[in-house]
């Protein structure tokens, strides 16, 4: 194997044997349709969405009763009480008790970061089987009392005589009465995600036309791979939803064009961003069985694809550097070089559309020559990335984007793409996959066909 | 689960009113509980020809308690009827006034077994006529027998004894709870071949069995059975069912295989599934089934294809897949879920009747086919089942439907379920091409 050195990769065990590292293959995975929020799961927690894709999975690859080398899951918006989420769900499936579990969050980057933990254990010979996944639902989101009552119901728990209680009571104010409700804007700038997005998108200029033609072929590629069965063996329905709920098979780009701009209002003319071209909330979930090929191969398992290297990057966007979902530019050129590959050597990209203006204004600045010199070290632009090879089974715009399981989504679905096309020009087929998150962070992977 | 009425007339007050009105009094069936005795109470074994000796000892190797002779007021647990010798329809008196005089001895849920040649190979028109007369005997003895008892025949073709293994097998499954719905029906063993299984609560262990329409109701309960009887279960159903589908496969511990079976592929699919996770393929169950009802006068094009493409057309092109199959080789069992609307008709469904008998066409002509590789191919018909699609039957037809068979009520998946289960045993391997109704005896088409 060799295209990306990997083993001239060694791990030292502390009984100072030299033990080579072994691969960590993808076996397939399963999701519930996504549901646009205040949809169909409108009543599902996340733990119910979690247990029904584990459920799909176990079902797809007979694991009931199986004991998996540990399984690893998130959510972005998590009530409290789902301190043990996974583990929750793991307890509810038919999977063995004894599987063991933890929780991972890495905003819209859970998903993917839950992949490349667990595929990283399996390559040191730590387990060797897991399962990655995420979950998120906007719909039963929590909703925390405010700073003012919580304080008043900690220090009421403390105080023991009534007089006390009723000293505590008194601190009380009207306003303590309402309730906090979830939102997606950045602690540190007070900005939505959108309004972000709409400033590194008019930064980069990126236009309404360009973003309405990357949200009408992401609704037509995953209306397509729908019809041609592709999903059929990566996905389970759930409370009677059998398509992702977003999905708008029959749109145009006249119909995209009439949208009115929702976000980066206050840029005037500039503002391009619409509720067809950014990503809705969804809920949802998803799940994707990580082996050795050992593992796989004793369990009569495929092996669709390996799990090659992953690189988390993060940017400063509080002070305005950087655009709050930029990190992924940064990301992709550490872990090309890290490879010694160039995005010449892909045949899938499948780079999360968070807003079609997302992923346009990162490959805006990879094809940037001054940016590639200046920001990214490099001699000049990082590359051009084909089109023809971009999210062609459909992304996050047409399918939506759960935030924690939208890793799960891209991995599944691309480890299947790799494994169906095998090789080219004599290497293994591969893919990168960019998923930009909040806080202005990054994570990306890089895939081949087994 | 047992209907409402049915409940009724079995507890003590119910009983009374429905006796003085005289209504119809359905009791709840014996099933199959794994442990349980096959048969609750002794079985007289009538008849004095050499089959009939070599049976009962058969039987008493499986610790039944056997009668040779009635003891007058023992409450027995079935009546075998030995017949195979006949030669003249003067022959059928004796043994059958014999037995005649037990029939009021016949415990609740108690068994009427025939056994006797089939009249196809008879040698001349005395014989032909006594054989094809033991059928009549049969099916009107089925109507008189009450308190859930039923009235069956195994028919031997030539070759085939009293003691081969798949009629020990058929007379096993029809003492059992596992028949509790099949009444007044005949099953033809024609040949010897056959293997009993080691463990008779495990009669497919080892075997991968794949089942279409696998995601709720009848398919559901088949999973459920041939998973019971020791089988690996593919559960297959379209995309669509497919977390009911799931739910089925991990409660029988097998896979589930979404797939739309009118797809040109499906066939292979579903090899390909059993060959990659369990290097082989065994059974499948054709149970995928729908309905899309009316009159044919108003019957339009997508009504009319998708029953057939889906009931006939799927599968005959899976089973050319499976014949090619170097995989399907190895005593491989088909089974094909028909129905008695294929037998009898029924209004408002052309459609559907018309791909059920295709079904029992299909299964006949198939037969031969994997006759080279020890399979077999049979087909089941399920008259009135408790399912989800009937309780979506009018309230009125649904009564009607339930009470007019011998045991006035409906049957439930498990029981087409547990006929679908013995015919994919390799036990009954002798037997291939027939279709075995599953439907209380039910008055229409009889």
């Amino acid at each position: 194997m060799s295209e990306t050195g990997r083993e001239e990769s060694f791990v030292q065990p502390t009984q100072g044997i030299q033990r080579q590292l072994r691969k960590a293959v993808v076996v397939g995975g399963n999701r519930i349709p996504f549901a646009r929020t205040g949809g169909a799961y409108t009543k599902s927690s996340n733990q119910d969405m979690l247990t029904a894709a584990l459920d799909g999975l176990i079902a797809r690859f007979g694991l009931q009763d199986e004991r998996i080398g540990e399984v690893a899951a998130g959510a972005v918006l998590k009530h409290s009480r789902d301190f043990n989420l996974t583990r929750e769900a793991v307890l509810g499936s038919p999977l063995a008790a004894e599987t063991p579990a933890y929780d991972v969050q890495q905003a819209c980057a859970t998903g993917l970061e839950t992949v490349l933990g667990l595929a990283n254990k399996i390559k040191l010979g730590q387990i060797d089987s897991a399962i990655a996944g995420g979950v998120d639902s906007a719909s039963d989101a929590p909703i925390a009392v405010s700073e003012g009552l919580r304080e008043v119901l900690l220090d009421l728990n403390r105080v023991k005589t009534l007089p006390q209680r009723l000293k505590v009571l008194s601190k009380l104010r009207p306003k303590d009465l309402a309730p906090d409700a979830p939102n997606t804007g950045e602690p540190r700038t007070g900005l939505s995600m959108g309004e972000h997005q709409a400033l590194t998108t008019a930064q980069w200029k990126i236009t309404r036309e360009a973003q309405d033609e990357l949200a009408y072929n992401s609704h037509r590629n995953l209306a397509a791979a729908y019809d041609a069965g592709f999903f059929d063996d990566l996905i389970t329905p759930y409370r009677g939803l059998t398509r992702d709920s977003n999905l708008r098979p029959d749109t145009s780009l006249e119909k995209l064009a009439t949208l009115k701009p929702v976000f980066g209002k206050s840029l005037g003319s500039e503002a391009t961003m619409t509720a067809g071209n950014s990503t809705p909330l969804t809920d949802g979930a998803s799940t994707v069985l990580l082996a050795s090929e050992e593992w796989a191969d004793a369990h009569d398992l495929p092996k669709l694809a390996a799990v090659i290297d992953g690189e988390a990057a993060a940017v400063d966007f509080v002070h305005g550097k950087d655009g709050l979902l930029m990190a992924p530019v940064f990301a992709v050129p550490r872990l090309l070089a890290r490879n010694g590959l160039t995005l010449d050597d892909f045949d899938f990209f499948e780079i999360h559309e968070a807003f079609a203006g997302t992923v346009l204004s990162t490959l805006a600045a990879w094809e940037n020559d001054e940016f590639g010199r200046s920001r990214l070290g490099l001699e000049g632009a990082l590359g051009v990335v084909d089109r023809s090879k971009l999210n062609v089974n459909g992304s996050s715009l047409a399918a939506g984007h759960p935030f924690a399981a939208t890793g799960g989504r891209i991995v599944a679905s691309l480890a299947k793409m790799l494994h169906a096309r095998g090789h080219v020009d004599g290497r293994p087929a591969r893919g990168l996959v960019s998923i930009c998150a909040a806080g202005g962070q990054g994570v990306v992977a890089i895939l081949e066909s087994h | 689960m047992t209907d409402t009425y049915t409940q009724f007339v079995s507890s003590g007050p119910g009983r009374k009113v429905a006796r003085k009105i005289g209504l119809p009094q359905p009791v709840i069936l014996r099933r199959h509980k794994p442990g349980q005795p096959l048969i609750p109470g002794p079985v007289l074994i009538e008849g004095s020809t050499k089959g009939a000796d070599e049976l009962a000892s058969t039987l008493l190797s499986w610790d039944i308690d056997v009668r040779r002779h009635p003891v007058p007021k023992e409450r027995l647990g079935a009546v075998i009827l030995v017949l195979d010798e006949l030669t003249h329809p003067d022959d059928l008196e004796k043994p059958v006034l014999t037995a005649a005089t037990s029939l009021r001895d016949l415990a609740p849920n108690g068994r009427v077994i025939t056994i006797s040649r089939h009249p196809g190979s008879a040698p001349n028109a005395a014989t032909a006529a006594a054989r094809q007369g033991v059928d009549g005997l049969l099916r009107s003895l089925a109507m008189e027998l009450r308190s859930g008892a039923t009235g069956n025949g195994v028919l031997l073709a030539d070759g085939v004894s009293t003691t081969s293994p798949s009629v020990l097998a058929a007379v096993r499954f029809l003492l059992s709870g596992k028949s509790a719905f099949i009444d007044g029906q005949t099953l033809t063993v024609r040949s010897p071949l056959g293997k009993l299984p080691d463990d008779v609560e495990k009669p497919l262990a080892g075997k991968v069995a794949v089942v279409t329409g696998a995601a709720r109701g009848i398919g559901a309960a088949i999973a459920r059975t041939l998973h019971r009887d020791g089988a690996t279960v593919i559960a297959v159903d379209v995309p669509a069912a497919g977390d009911h589908l799931a739910e089925v496969a991990n409660q029988v511990h097998g896979t589930a295989l979404q797939l739309d079976i009118t797809r040109e592929d499906a066939g292979q699919k579903i090899i390909d599934h059993a060959v990659s996770r369990y290097g082989h393929l065994d059974i499948v169950v054709h149970n995928a089934g729908i309905t899309r009802d009316k009159l044919l006068a108003n019957m339009d094009h997508s009504k009319w294809s998708s029953v057939l493409a889906v009931n006939i057309s799927a599968q005959l092109r899976i089973n050319e897949a499976l014949l090619a199959s170097e995989y399907f080789r190895s005593s491989p069992r088909i089974v094909s879920v028909a129905s008695t609307s294929g037998i009898a008709g029924n209004r408002g469904q052309t459609n559907y009747a018309a791909s059920k008998a295709g079904v029992m066409g299909m299964v006949g002509a198939t037969a031969p086919l994997l006759e080279p590789y020890g399979g077999t191919i049979n087909a089941v018909a399920p008259g009135f089942i408790e399912t989800e699609m009937t309780r979506r039957v009018p309230l009125v037809r649904r009564e009607v439907g339930r009470r007019i068979n011998s045991l006035r009520q409906g049957g439930q998946p498990v029981d087409v379920a547990e006929a679908i289960a013995f015919l994919a045993s390799d036990a009954a391997g002798g037997i291939s091409g027939v279709v075995l109704r599953v439907c209380g005896q039910n008055m229409v088409g009889a």
